[in-house]
């Protein structure tokens, strides 16, 4: 999640906010939110995941011109090699935020990866499963640490049922 | 409304229903919002005849988002200092998800008043989807 530029603006966490089903005003609102105690529009608290958006070549993100892997005139529009029965899928496991400082419209944030550990076990579910975690500080135009977010992956070597 | 160390109590509890009959589209106003365009969340027709699932389903972040709104609603607006999930199970269209969080402790530190929170959304068959946890700023 990566960026040197994930500007904060009042139309994206208004949208964020809808589309999480919270209709409270200091995601929308700014002149509610000057009532409210942070006295300002805020994000929601998992908002920082959006700056997938602003993260240059982000593998879910269709990139103008390339195929995709979802469907078009074929289920999938790119076709991949069998590995043998295959059909495992990465699925996040674990998300977890620190906030450090508020957050604002105006505000611009820059993403540093940091790596994390990996590791591997049976799953009940899924065969075996490997695990990888990543961490991203999310640093304020004035260099203060606003957010830390912690995501553990995990690879499954067959469909979940 | 913030929360107070004066009206809190280990073992309180805040419910809320935070999705009623999940919607395709709701999953993909999500999907639009946070930039994760994953077909596993968006394209039925990938999903079923590609990844060998039954349909679409909800991204693990909009479970926590979802879960979230209740947890805001209790603590109150930037009052989260932490807020941490395990994302237990799937969540389909047509689920109905309801948060509970829990009052695990209520301290003091570096002399600010907090609470520990732990946090539990179920869908509508009493199935875990989301197990977490919470530490939020409270008055003292």
């Amino acid at each position: 999640m990566a960026t040197d530029n994930f500007p904060i603006e009042a139309g994206h966490i208004m949208l964020f906010a809808r589309s999480i089903g919270d209709a409270n005003p200091i995601y929308h609102d700014a002149d509610a939110a000057t009532d409210t105690e942070p006295g300002h529009v805020i994000p929601p608290p998992t908002f920082v995941q959006a700056s997938a958006q602003f993260t240059e070549g982000y593998s879910l993100r269709p990139e103008i011109g390339q195929p995709w892997f979802g469907s078009g005139k074929e289920p999938t529009g790119i076709k991949r090699e069998s590995s043998g029965g295959g059909g495992g899928t990465g699925f996040h496991a674990e998300q977890h935020y620190e906030y450090h400082a508020p957050v604002q419209p105006g505000d611009v944030l820059k993403a540093v990866d940091k790596p994390g550990k990996s590791w591997t076990r049976e799953g009940r579910r899924g065969g075996s499963l490997s695990f990888s975690e990543s961490i991203t500080e999310y640093y304020n135009q004035d260099g203060v640490l606003v957010v830390t977010a912690r995501s553990v992956g995990v690879q499954t070597s067959r469909v979940v049922e | 409304m913030p929360l107070s160390k004066a009206s809190l109590s280990v073992g309180d509890q805040h419910s809320e229903q935070v999705v009623d009959n999940l919607t395709r589209t709701q999953i993909i106003q999500y999907a639009g919002a946070s930039g994760d365009y994953n077909p596993l969340h968006t394209d039925e027709i990938f999903t079923t005849q590609v990844a060998g699932y039954p349909t679409v389903f909800a991204h693990g972040m909009l479970s926590m988002g979802l879960t979230g709104k209740m947890l805001t609603n209790y603590v109150g607006d930037g009052r989260l200092t932490k807020y941490g999930v395990r994302f237990v199970a799937q969540v389909w269209p047509g689920d109905t998800l309801t948060a509970t969080a829990t009052v695990e402790d209520i301290r003091e530190e570096d002399g600010v008043s907090l609470v520990d929170l732990s946090v539990s959304t179920v869908n509508q068959d009493g199935a875990e989807v989301v197990k977490g946890s919470a530490t939020a700023r409270i008055d003292a």
